[in-house]
């Protein structure tokens, strides 16, 4: 409820020397200020690193082809091989742990020149074998038109997907592209669908033509061959495992040395990821960490500023308490100066915080490169922290409220 | 009203205690005007505390309308002031940054009444003072006597039982001395019981019965051409 007397009081007290509220003020509105920004920007940079991951299986491996390092069952070393369609449907059948598995096919550049050409337009793209199980691993947004299916694969069509860059290039403005045909490596290509890559990994840039990767075995020659493939653990299955297994398949069906660990290049991909988390939670923590000292620092200026002005007003307590007000008056008036100063200045503070927030996500939201991205204010966490100020400010005050009730008042009263 | 029976109070200061009163027997009638005496240090301003429940005694029984004072919580102390006495000091002792009504008006509001009541009432007693004009003025505005005013207002304000004023008139020129002194006369009229301790001799002899104190004791009591004190008890001179 509002009471005028109780406003009077507080302000009265405040206003008696306006320049070092305003100065604790400041402390406390910094704090809360740089509390709420450095979350804001630690969302941010999270958000920036899970963009770029985008959606990629986080519980993934990548396998590629190396020489082998060991002779084995009469054949040399350094002797060079290539993976097979057939080792796909080994590898699945043999491995109950393993989710998706797909194999990752460049085509070719044009180099200097252009690989891709429609009527009177030409542009240089990044072309990709893939699979339905493919956009399970490293996946694409389709904004129209479909994804490659099965069928596709089965049946070698010469159809394509082309990322938002192509789009741009090869087509005006106003056109749809589902339907038409692009020249690509020579070769005429319906265009099915039109995808945004979800990440930059493995290549996925918004300069990407995809085809169904049998059809590009097919047209470059290729055969049932290839050189890199990902593949995925089920949830809860390890991935340092699944790598184990897979490799005893392919050394079996290539005669590998069961040793020879140099012949098959392997990655684990969840190590990275692991790490990444890892690193931002502690930056997130860090943050956490700065901002709420800062914030303690504040609040000790207030209980400073408290002790300070309770210890000034010792006469004027001890006169209201030789006419009648009671301790716990006494000790409510203080803490509620205390906590109209910190929650005052917290709240400003607060403001200002989420307007730099904004102000940083505006002015890193059309560079083509943010390291911060989105970065916003959690309204829980604007929360919590107004919370802990209103907590900190009763705190701040109670010290010295207890200090000037301690007193007797004829003490009070002779206190110059 | 006020009966105290072999008092005793010792202020420690570090390692050193300095006994200052040493036994002290009083009667106070109700509406009796009485003046406390005594050179500096004797213990004057200790004794009107402790009969202010500002301060407490160590030793004795101080029996305040009819109840005895043992060591109490501050809050009922703080209702006691509120309800029963009335304080008037030497350096005024007005809240700097309110006006004299809401300083007439403050004890009202440790009472919880009503913002309006309180000043309107407050008004009226400084009416009653002569400052009616003076209401909305600041404490530093004011002259020594018209804050001793607003001061006695204040404490009239709840309808005390007891006025206990230090040296009230001490800051004061000797015509607003009079002025004071006639109206703490006056309310002593109204009935209510006032206690001042002075070291003046003019002011002490405007009351009805001067106590003299003397190194923490009564040294005598002079009752002032007054007939009707068959109620106030002579303490025999100690020492
Ligand atoms: N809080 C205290 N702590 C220590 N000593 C005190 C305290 N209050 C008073 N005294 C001492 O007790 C003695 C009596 O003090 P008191 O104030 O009662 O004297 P007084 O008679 O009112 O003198 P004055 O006429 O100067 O006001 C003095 O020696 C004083 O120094
Ligand atoms: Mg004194």
């Amino acid at each position: 409820m509002f009471d005028l007397d109780k406003w009077q009081e507080i302000t009265a007290a405040l206003k008696k020397n306006k320049l070092r509220t305003i100065l604790t003020g400041l402390g406390v509105m910094f704090g809360i200020l740089i509390l709420v920004t450095l979350l804001g920007i630690g969302r941010g940079f999270q958000n920036n690193i899970q963009s770029s991951l985008g959606n990629f299986a986080t519980n993934s491996t990548v396998f590629w082809v190396e020489r082998t390092t060991k002779a084995y069952k009469g054949l040399p070393r350094n002797r060079f091989y290539r993976f097979t369609n057939d080792d796909l449907v080994a590898l699945k059948q043999g491995i109950p742990e393993l989710e998706h598995i797909a194999p990752d096919i460049n085509g070719w550049s044009g180099g200097a020149t252009h690989n891709t050409f429609r009527n009177e337009k030409k542009g240089n793209f990044r072309i990709k074998g893939t699979s339905p199980e493919m956009n399970m691993v490293n996946p694409v947004e389709v904004i129209s038109g479909r994804f490659i299916n099965e069928n596709d694969l089965k049946e070698f069509r010469k159809v394509i997907t082309i990322g938002p860059r192509v789009k741009e290039l090869m087509f005006e403005e106003d056109e749809d592209p589902i339907g038409q045909y692009l020249k690509v490596n020579g070769i005429f290509f319906k265009i099915i669908g039109e995808i945004k890559p979800l990440s930059n990994n493995m290549g996925n840039r918004d300069d990407i033509i995809q085809l169904p990767y049998t059809t590009l075995q097919q047209l470059y020659n290729y055969g049932d061959k290839f050189y890199v493939f990902l593949a995925t653990a089920k949830v809860g299955e390890s991935v340092a495992e699944l790598e184990d297994k897979i490799f005893e398949i392919l050394a079996r069906r290539h005669s590998i040395h069961p040793e020879d660990n140099q012949a098959i290049g392997h990655f684990n991909i969840a190590k990275i990821f692991n790490k990444i988390f890892g690193l931002f939670n502690s930056i997130g923590f860090l943050f956490w960490v700065i901002g709420f000292g800062v914030l303690i620092t504040g609040v000790i200026g207030v209980s400073n500023i408290m002790h300070v002005v309770v210890k000034e007003r010792t006469k004027e307590l001890g006169i209201k308490r030789a006419i009648g007000a009671k301790p716990a008056l006494v000790v409510g008036q203080i803490i509620n100066e205390s906590v109209f100063l910190t929650t005052f200045a917290g709240f400003w503070g607060l403001v200002l915080g989420v307007v730099i927030v904004e102000l940083i996500g505006k002015a890193t939201e059309g560079s083509p490169n943010p390291q911060i991205l989105n970065p916003y204010v959690d309204i829980n966490v604007a929360f919590i922290a107004l919370g802990v100020l209103v907590f900190f400010g009763v705190l701040a005050g109670l010290l010295p409220a207890q200090r000037a009730i301690k007193i007797k008042p004829v003490d009070a009263l002779r206190y110059e | 009203m006020i009966r105290l029976q072999n008092i005793h109070k010792s202020y420690i200061t570090g390692t050193n205690k300095l006994h200052v009163l040493k036994g002290i027997d009083l009667h106070i009638k109700k509406g009796e005007l009485v003046s406390i005496m005594g050179s500096s240090g004797s213990g004057k301003s200790t004794l009107l505390n402790i009969l202010g429940l500002l301060d407490n005694h160590d030793e004795g029984v101080y029996e305040l309308n009819n109840e005895e004072i043992k060591s109490m919580s501050e809050t009922k102390a703080a209702k006691l002031r509120n309800n029963l006495l009335g304080f008037v000091f030497q350096s005024f002792n007005l809240i700097s940054f309110k006006n004299a009504m809401e300083n007439v008006a403050l004890p009202l509001y440790y009472q919880k009444v009503s913002r309006k009541k309180r000043n309107k009432l407050a008004l009226e007693y400084l009416d009653k003072m002569g400052l009616k004009e003076w209401a909305h003025h600041m404490p530093n505005e004011l002259s020594g006597g018209q804050k001793q005013r607003v001061a006695v207002a204040r404490a009239m304000i709840t309808e005390p039982k007891i006025i206990l004023a230090d040296e009230p008139t001490g800051a004061l020129d000797s015509k607003t001395s009079v002025e004071v002194m006639e109206l703490l006369k006056e309310i002593n009229k109204s009935g209510i019981t006032v206690i001042i301790v002075t070291h003046e001799n003019d002011i002490a002899h405007m009351t009805d019965r001067i106590i003299n104190l003397k190194d923490g004791r009564i040294e005598s009591i002079v009752e002032n051409n007054k007939i009707n004190n068959t109620e106030s008890v002579q303490i025999p001179i100690q020492e």
